[in-house]
């Protein structure tokens, strides 16, 4: 049977690495026994951020680095929405940054799945926040020298409590992280790493390849202080899997409005309770 | 009518003694207005509200004084000058004036007397009661609603303390308001928001709007309301349209350099056709300007913010009803043509309270967005219709997908490049304006019909116009009226023709530097102004400053 998510011609390069990203994600949805219109995928501006225009299900394709706010958003709406971001690595560490910090605060029941090819491909090949010392560019002409950002790292630390990487050329790895991601209660971010065929001639797929290794069943996922170090393994060995899980309340637990399950826009007060309302400036 | 100024430091509890003094006054039968005057500090500094009050409308503050109450002697040199020869200053034993007309009491030592020195203030309020020919008879109700529950009992004593020590000095008058809200433009807006469905409102603290944000929060838990405080307000408006889109009726709010921020995402908004409630509390500026003083500033701002051109509405709100109903109407327009509205105001008529009819909303029904689709062709969220408006559904409520894009896009949402589609696309969206004019408001009219002078103005300059029209009017051979917009974009011209051809002067009235309605009226339709009067300190312009100006311009 065709997958029912799939619909749409792309306009990504051949070999691009979000081909098998959005592959996954699709196989993931109809594994996890979703329908489109319960679904939505959110994303900002970049070559990751066209995934929602190539996937049937709801899609808003908002402003660059903007994602997170309006899906966060969309959840408190309607919690019975599954709330998906695919977006890239400037976009949700670059000029979302201040989001990103932030809604792993909120933690709301969303997953965020940033394409990290440690470059920038829409605006053809300028340094991203991942992108290595060294890494020359059309505008980083001497090579990147600011320190690449550890996405994990600040999750980890800013109190992420699903926090994963996963390499777009293990396929059935990056399922079986989806899936797990998605049941999360709570923010889940997963850092996928990429080839950019196009722009970023260094961390190419062998380079990544070569590389990656997944977590075996003996890391402890939930201890912090191993997590802080297993988010700090980016160089000759990089770990692919869950970095660290924690059970924490999400913001519609806490939220005194929202923990009572009933989607927000299915709430309405009688007219009587504003009525009332009036009468303390009488 | 009657005008007290209530001064002193930041932190001595100038607002509480306002508002319950106020409120008393309201509630024995005044028509009341008030204004506050604060500098951007917690402590120290200058600060007071001005409270008038009688048995007439009254639509703005007067700079004349019949009493002070002065917390300090700042405030009585800062003020004596304002003070009519029949006026008092009411003030503690201790401060230094000689002043002639000056009331002292040992407020300090009754205060301590019994046993909270911060009880003054309510001292004050009763000698204040007591100079007015009122009574005690409404403390009782009044106290309980500005004060805490164990303080209450001290505070009712010491404004019977107050009461005691003082000779009436004014005469009672009936007034027709106890049963009238006494209300601020802040609140009103949020319970315009309530009343028109509102159910999440996301906002970066920024003064004079934070007030609006605080007042749907502490309404939330009875109205079912989320409200969430954003890291910065391009979160904030990201946010309001996220839950837009998914179906919330949603709000932010700001002041200019919030609404800096936002700018991107109007646009958005405009592209996207997602319902926007944006309100915009002017302060002066730029950048950090003066932040919690008044200005009317950002009309040429936000009627042209964002790249690109897409319909939009601006409503500038004139008075506390216009914060109420009108913030109902933004809600409504937004959701039926699928737009960002802009609605402006400006710390003055945030912070300033009137006294009107209770808010009626039995005719108040929030538009939504559509919950059901049976029609039998491809659900298309941007379809091309002869009004320009599509059919909006929201993403799980049906089994339907929505598919909305800040890239330009086709009927279904998604990314094109095409030229044919991008016209069509253009076309559909400045279309909806075609809809719009039709519901536009005309502005107010206020004065003779037979006037030669014709004053025009926006947003909360209404109540001065209103005074300043009257006032002229008695006094002069000239006939006066004024026209005072609240729907100022896209523009109401009827009216503005019609008016116009008769006037023999024009005279544009602004809290700004460059005459940005003059300047919005011209592009418009041609006339010419004879005079502008514009005023940028960051202090409202009242009646009386309009009668003075237009009459030293003479």
């Amino acid at each position: 049977m065709a997958n029912q998510f799939c619909t749409y011609e792309t306009a990504w390069c051949p070999g691009c690495g979000n081909f098998p990203i959005i592959d996954c994600l699709k196989t993931t949805l109809e594994e996890l026994g979703k329908k489109p219109n319960e679904v939505l995928v959110a994303a900002g501006i970049g070559q990751a951020a066209k995934t929602p225009q190539y996937i049937n299900t709801n899609a808003f394709c908002g402003l660059h680095g903007r994602s997170l706010p309006a899906a966060v958003a969309a959840k408190i709406a309607n919690e019975k929405l599954t709330v998906i971001v695919n977006t890239g690595d400037g976009d949700s560490y670059g000029e979302g940054g201040n989001h990103f910090i932030h809604n792993i605060r909120r933690n709301i029941d969303i997953t965020h799945f940033v394409h990290d090819n440690q470059i920038y491909g829409l605006t053809k090949g300028q340094a991203s926040p991942t992108s290595m010392l060294g890494l020359v560019t059309g505008v980083q002409v001497d090579g990147n020298i600011n320190e690449p950002l550890n996405p994990l790292l600040l999750a980890i630390a800013a109190g992420a409590g699903f926090v994963a990487r996963a390499f777009s050329g293990k396929k059935e790895h990056l399922i079986d992280i989806m899936k797990q991601a998605i049941n999360y209660k709570g923010y889940a971010l997963v850092d996928i790493l990429q080839p950019c065929v196009s722009f970023n001639k260094v961390n190419t797929f062998s380079w990544y390849n070569k590389r990656v290794y997944e977590l075996k069943d003996d890391y402890d996922y939930t201890n912090k202080i191993n997590a802080i170090t297993k988010a700090m393994e980016f160089n000759d060995k990089i770990p692919i899997g869950i970095i660290y899980k924690e059970n924490k309340p999400t913001y519609h637990q806490k939220n005194k409005i929202l923990s009572d399950n009933i989607p927000l826009i299915d709430k309405s007060i009688n007219k009587k309770i504003i009525e009332d309302m009036f009468q303390e400036y009488i | 009518m009657y005008n007290l100024l209530i001064g002193g430091a930041a932190g001595q509890g100038i607002e509480t003694t306002a508002a319950i003094l106020e409120k008393l006054l309201k509630t024995s039968g005044y028509n009341v207005f008030s204004t506050k005057d604060f500098m951007s500090r917690v402590r120290g500094g200058h600060n007071f509200s001005l409270i008038r009050f009688g048995t007439e409308a009254i639509h703005s503050h007067s700079n004349v004084l019949d009493g002070i109450i002065a917390l300090d002697d700042n405030t009585i040199a800062l003020h004596k000058d304002n003070l009519k020869e029949t006026g008092f200053i009411l003030c503690d034993a201790n401060l230094k004036t000689i002043d002639t007309r000056a009331i002292k009491i040992d407020l300090n030592t009754m205060a301590k007397k019994l046993g909270n020195p911060r009880v003054s203030g309510s001292i004050s309020i009763g000698a204040v009661l007591k100079l007015f020919g009122e009574t005690l008879q409404h403390i009782n109700t009044v106290v309980p609603q500005f004060i805490k529950k164990e303080l209450v009992n001290i505070n009712l004593t010491a404004m019977a303390d107050g009461f005691n020590c003082t000779e009436k000095k004014f005469a009672h008058l009936d007034g027709q308001y106890s049963n009238y809200m006494l209300i601020s433009g802040t609140k009103a807006v949020a319970l315009g928001a309530i009343a028109a469905g509102l159910k999440f409102y996301t906002a970066y603290p920024m003064s004079p709007s934070t007030g609006i944000m605080e007042s749907i929060a502490a309404k939330s838990d009875k109205a079912q309301i989320v409200v969430e405080q954003a890291e910065d307000e391009i979160a904030a408006i990201n946010m309001a349209i996220g839950a837009s889109y998914a179906g919330l009726c949603s709000m932010t709010g700001t002041s200019g350099g919030g609404f800096s921020l936002m700018v991107e995402a109007l646009g958005f908004s405009g592209i996207a056709e997602i319902p926007l409630v944006v309100i915009d509390v002017q302060r002066p500026g730029p950048a950090t300007g003066l932040p919690t003083r008044t200005e009317q500033s950002d009309l040429d701002f936000v009627r042209s913010a964002s790249q690109g051109e897409f319909p939009r509405m601006v409503i500038a709100l004139r008075n506390q009803e216009d914060a109420f109903y009108q913030t109902i109407r933004a809600f409504s327009l937004a959701e039926k043509y699928q737009l960002p509205v802009i609605l402006l105001s400006d710390q003055y008529l945030g912070d300033s309270l009137a006294t009107i009819k209770t808010f009626d909303i039995k005719n108040v029904t929030p538009q939504k967005p559509l919950t059901q689709y049976n029609d039998r062709e491809k659900y298309l969220r941007y379809k091309y219709t002869p009004s320009g408006i599509s059919p909006r559904l929201v993403p799980g409520k049906t089994d339907q997908v929505v598919i909305v894009d800040s890239d330009e896009h086709d009927e279904t949402g998604h990314i094109t490049e095409s030229a044919d589609v991008r016209n069509k696309m253009v076309d559909k969206r400045m279309k909806k304006l075609k809809g719009l004019y039709h519901e536009l408001l005309e502005p107010d009219f206020i004065g003779r019909e037979d006037f030669n002078i014709l004053l025009i103005g926006w947003g909360s300059t209404w109540g001065a116009l209103q005074e300043a029209v009257t006032i002229l009017n008695e006094q002069n051979k000239e006939k006066y009226a004024a026209l005072v917009f609240g729907d100022i974009f896209p523009l109401p011209k009827k009216l503005l023709q019609e008016k116009v051809a008769q006037a023999k002067a024009i005279i544009n009235i602004e809290q700004n530097a460059t005459g940005q309605l003059a300047k919005l009226v011209r592009e418009e339709i041609a006339i010419t102004f004879a005079d502008s009067i514009l005023k940028y300190d960051g202090r409202q312009i009242s009646g009386e400053d309009i009668v003075n100006e237009i009459m030293r311009r003479k």
